[in-house]
């Protein structure tokens, strides 16, 4: 019988009825009073010198406040990068400056030169088609291969060259891996890209910025996925705000994927603009600008090797990545293809031996950063794939060798240097095979190919690390942040409570899935809990939303404060009861004394916390109100199985996705409801990926897809109703709730699925395709089955 | 989005007077003009609607046999009334864009524009179609001329269209995946006294008939006729979604299936 409240129910979203009946706060829904708007005059080069900037006629436009410039941020901090990596050679890797506006250089189509403020937002899109540049093109870095090469041109004139660093993972396994590698009985080696996304949240990035003269507080209210860290990064790096004088607000956001984790430059130029005129600032993005200036996603240019005995296992691993950086170094930039992604190299499988080189680089495009995975899909899909050509050279099924190949037994210490707490890999090809119907399979095929299709099933495992992170790890790693999560549970005389969590929910439904844990925790209905977030002057420090950590970190927070709660309201009632705190049960929001029939009230407890007449004034103070800081001994590993069918139109080239399946391990589930949903999101993204997304600059750093005109992304025709199982579970070990996180799996999972089936499918019609990159559009699938 | 002043005449005579003005635009459903005066890459002074004119509505069996349909008929009536008349061209109309587009994208608008990937041209020269102008009438083989480019004099407005009903027609569009006009689109249609194939979303020169093909199925209409035949691919418009080579490809894949479709 499914649950109707608690862990392991589904209620409904609460906050989907305010997003789905207009009544939703998010950030462009804040107009101040006497606000002002700003328009950045963006470069449309690449890569230019800039000579000139006259605003002359353009100041002398109607409504026009003020033009700003790079001039007006000397003195000012540069966006800072959040994340140090160390190269194989012990030095820290090359950190351009990144101003709030273009200083002496345009380094991207896209780079803002001057920021029109204006009464309205027309005047200063108006008064910035006034101003008169004077820049001069430069030639522009575009392919990374091409920039590291001696004497490309430098995006970064005071750095020694475009490679940010050479990073070696594990650098003294390297002589072992290349003895594996000679000794091999066979190696397989796969050349491949993953293909440069852009994240695409339906709402489009909003700043605010606001200052108060009386109080000298500044107010960002800011599109983010995590307040507390923009209020850090920019308070003390780049404006010099204290944090007592800086809030900064994320109310409603519509989606983020990664994308609005980062500090970006419209954030700190509000901030700034508002003080300097004191007068509230706003500027909402453009779908056109957040093609141009979000931080895009993946982008790597990957040769991984794949070294077998005799017996078909693994023996090593060797990978040879190049990272596209983009222009600057965005928040998170480098750690996704080194600390996220070179250590989920050894995936589901026991390769003893695993050496990760990765070139990050910086190029004439607009800075590249987490999205929705973040290095893990990076790591999955070489993986996966070489797994899968590597089953086809050797003439073995491909669950087979990979079944041959898992780790079976944990806790697991990887030789990339995680380990791996639970899971239970052939438990998930176990449910995956019965999801997928992999039986009937020959008979669609054939049916398939009464239509003139060729169809492919194609299969893959991945694993990843959520709940970033153990802090003290991470600052080993490089992190310039701590990655605990904060919650302050305030329970009201009433009864009622309020979780403030340092988490961020932006589509994630933690309004709802919270609740739905402190009900079973207390034994109150759901209804009782609010949940609130996004706001640093009402949530203590946390840091916010990303690599699914909400649940594992956030929530765990959430029940140690809750415990906390509970353990003082048990002093609280063993006064009232006249019995032993040891003695208390709270069972169904009624305490009781064990063994008797003495009982108290949720209510009746909290309504003396506050109204404390008969209370151990002596022993505690009045009040149930705590705070608890969560900092995990561990990452959490989610993993799972994932099969693709397709359809191959012979004549065109086209793939269709005729059947998904997922059985995914997460550890113990909250809410069955929102984990299918994430799932589903995520495989949506990742079909997307696989089929249809391609972010595409020129030879000159003109940006190709730079609208839904040319960026396709997948829509509701594009992919199938999926089949998706999480029953198989494993608890994480080391968080309370057992829990792993979901937000990431699905578009981490299924790439390599899709791409191994359309390659199944062409070599069922005997065409000897190994690989094709992504996006497999109609036409790259045409032209290899005609190569 | 510049300032610009608007009318909306109720007939086509004030609409030719409105027109008279320096940098005045005819504006149709506006979905193509209007997201292009909002990037600020156009900046007519003045836009002259013509939703507002009875006389260019709606869908008509003419006593000829042939489909007059009125140059400010949205995609969405088309698709429906067109339905009992001519399925293909209705069929061709019903997947255009999506909703929100066909109910404002007018089949005027459309020609007007002449964008190489769009549908409606391929359906009236693939028709042997008469455009119908406040001046004059035009041949659908006279009317197109190239990227965006018509026959069309300076505020000239398309009035109607009138289509020739063929015995037999199909459409087969093959989407570009992002934008979801045709990456490349082909019209057949079978007349008593011969075969129109017109291809859209390929050519650098726009919408073209494919005159082999018209030969081979005006001999044998059917889609094996088509075996053997190809478009030379040097003529062909290439971009991130496909090469000249398969554009090129896709024309005889396309046409096959349009007369298997329609025979």
């Amino acid at each position: 019988m499914p649950k109707d409240s608690g862990i392991g129910a589904s209620p409904k979203r609460r906050e989907d009825l305010r997003f789905l009946t207009g009544t939703g706060n998010y950030t462009d829904d804040i107009n101040l009073s006497g606000q002002a708007y700003v328009h950045f005059l963006r470069s449309d080069v690449a890569h230019g010198k800039i000579n000139g900037i006259d605003t002359t006629a353009a100041a002398a436009m109607p409504g026009v406040v003020r033009i700003f410039t790079g001039a007006d941020f000397e003195g000012v901090g540069s966006i800072p990068c959040g994340w140090q990596v160390t190269d194989r050679h012990g030095q820290p890797m090359q950190e351009p400056a990144h101003p709030v506006l273009a200083q002496g250089k345009v380094r991207y189509v896209g780079d803002a030169i001057a920021a029109v403020v204006a009464d309205t937002a027309e005047q200063a899109r108006d008064a910035a088609e006034a101003i008169e540049l004077d820049i001069e093109e430069l030639p522009a870095v575009i392919d990374m291969k091409e920039a590291v090469k001696d004497g490309a041109p430098k995006v970064h004139d005071d750095l020694t060259s475009n490679l940010c660093y050479d990073w070696g993972f594990v650098e003294e396994n390297k002589p072992a891996v290349e003895e594996a590698f000679a000794k091999a009985a066979h190696v397989t080696t796969l050349e491949l890209v993953n293909n440069r996304l852009v994240a695409n949240p339906m709402e489009p990035r909003v700043a605010v910025g606001d200052f108060n003269r009386a109080t000298g507080e500044s107010t960002l209210y800011s599109t983010s996925q995590n307040p507390h860290v923009i209020r850090l990064l920019m308070g003390a790096f780049v404006l010099g705000i204290p944090e007592h004088k800086l809030r900064v607000i994320a109310p409603d956001v519509g989606g983020g994927f990664g994308t609005k984790i980062f500090h970006y430059a419209e954030e700190a130029f509000c901030t700034f603009a508002a003080k300097a005129l004191n007068r509230a600032v706003k500027w909402t993005s453009t779908r056109s600008e957040a093609f141009m200036t979000d931080a895009h996603g993946r982008d790597h240019v990957t040769k991984i090797e794949l070294a077998l005995d005799a017996d078909n296992n693994f023996t090593a691993l060797r990978t040879d990545t190049y990272a596209n950086m983009g222009a600057y170094l965005s928040t998170f930039a480098p750690s996704v293809p080194t600390w996220l992604h070179g250590t989920l190299m050894a995936g589901n499988y026991k390769t003893p031996l695993i050496y990760v080189n990765v070139k990050a680089v910086f190029t004439n495009t607009v800075p590249v950063d987490a999205y929705r995975g973040a290095g893990r899909p990076e790591a999955t899909f070489q993986l996966e794939r070489v797994i899968d050509k590597a089953a086809r050279e050797l003439g073995v099924d491909p669950i087979a060798l990979r079944r041959q190949n898992f780790i079976t037994e944990f806790p697991y210490a990887t030789p990339v240097a995680v380990e791996y707490d639970t899971g239970d890999y052939n438990a998930t090809m176990d449910k995956l095979i019965e999801v997928a119907d992999f039986a009937g399979f020959e008979a669609r095929r054939a049916e398939s190919q009464q239509n003139g299709k060729l169809r492919g099933l194609g299969v893959n495992c991945y694993i990843e690390a959520c709940g970033i992170a153990p802090s003290n790890l991470v600052g080993q790693l490089g992190a310039r942040a701590g990655l605990y999560e904060s919650a302050t549970v305030r329970v009201n005389a009433t009864g009622g409570l309020v979780v403030m969590t340092g988490s961020h929910s932006h589509g994630q439904g933690h309004e709802t899935s919270f609740p739905q844990v402190i009900a079973d925790m207390i034994g109150i209905d759901e209804s009782m809990v609010e949940i609130v977030h996004g706001d640093t002057a009402n949530t203590p420090m946390g840091m916010g939303t990303y690599g699914s950590r909400s649940l594992a970190v956030g929530g765990s927070a959430m029940v140690r404060a809750t415990e906390k709660i509970i353990a003082k309201a048990k002093k609280i009632a063993a006064h009232i009861l006249e019995a032993s705190d040891a003695d208390i049960e709270l069972k169904d929001g009624q305490f009781s004394v064990a063994g008797t029939d003495k009982s108290l009230a949720w209510g009746d407890v909290t309504l003396a916390a506050y109204v404390p007449h008969n209370y151990p004034l002596e022993d505690i103070e009045p009040g149930l109100e705590e705070t608890a800081f969560y900092d995990p001994a561990n990452f959490t590993y989610p993993s799972g199985a994932y099969a693709c069918e397709v359809e191959v139109d012979p004549e065109t080239g086209k793939v269709t996705i005729e059947r998904f399946a997922a059985a995914d391990d997460f550890g113990n589930i909250v809410n069955p409801m929102i984990v299918d949903g994430q799932v589903h999101g995520g495989i949506g993204q990742g079909i997307g990926q696989a089929l249809l997304e391609g972010c595409v600059y020129d030879e000159n750093g003109q940006l190709l897809s730079a609208s839904y005109m040319d960026y396709a992304m997948p829509r509701a025709d594009d992919v199938p109703f999926y089949q998706v199982d999480h029953s198989c579970q494993t608890p994480c070990t080391h968080n309370p709730l057992g829990v792993k996180g979901c937000g990431e799996a699905g578009a981490i999972g299924s790439p390599p699925a899709v791409v191994n089936a359309v390659v199944d499918a062409l070599q069922s019609a005997g065409k000897d395709v190994t690989h094709i990159d992504m996006p497999l559009t109609p036409n790259r699938v045409w032209s290899a089955l005609n190569s | 989005m510049y300032n610009f002043e608007f009318e909306k005449p109720a007939t086509i005579a004030d609409a030719v007077a409105a027109l008279g003005a320096e940098d005045a635009q005819a504006l149709g459903g506006g979905q193509t003009l209007l997201p292009t005066m909002k990037q600020r890459l156009a900046m007519p002074s003045k836009l002259v609607s013509l939703s507002g004119i009875g006389e260019m509505q709606g869908v008509c069996r003419e006593d000829d046999g042939s489909l007059a349909i009125g140059g400010a008929t949205t995609h969405a009536t088309v698709a429906a009334e067109a339905a009992a008349h001519y399925p293909a061209l209705a069929d061709l109309a019903s997947h255009i864009g999506d909703p929100a587009v066909r109910n404002r994208g007018t089949i005027g608008g459309s020609l007007a524009n002449n964008d190489p990937a769009a549908c409606y041209p391929a359906a009236a020269l693939g028709s042997g179609a008469t455009i119908v102008t406040n001046a004059r009438e035009i041949a659908a083989d006279d009317y197109f001329q190239g990227l965006f480019t018509t026959a069309l004099e300076e505020g000239e407005i398309i009035t109607s269209v009138r289509f020739p009903v063929p015995e037999a027609a199909n459409y087969q569009k093959f989407v570009q995946p992002a934008s979801r006009f045709a990456m490349v689109g082909v019209f057949v249609a079978k007349f008593v006294d011969g075969v129109r194939v017109a291809v859209t979303g390929a050519s650098e020169e726009g919408v073209f008939r494919w005159s082999e093909a018209e030969a081979a199925l005006g001999a044998s209409f059917t889609a094996d006729a088509v075996d053997g035949l190809t478009v030379d691919a040097a003529g062909m418009m290439a971009d991130i979604h496909a090469t000249k080579e398969y554009r090129a490809h896709l024309i005889g894949v396309l046409t096959k299936r349009a007369v298997a479709a329609a025979s």
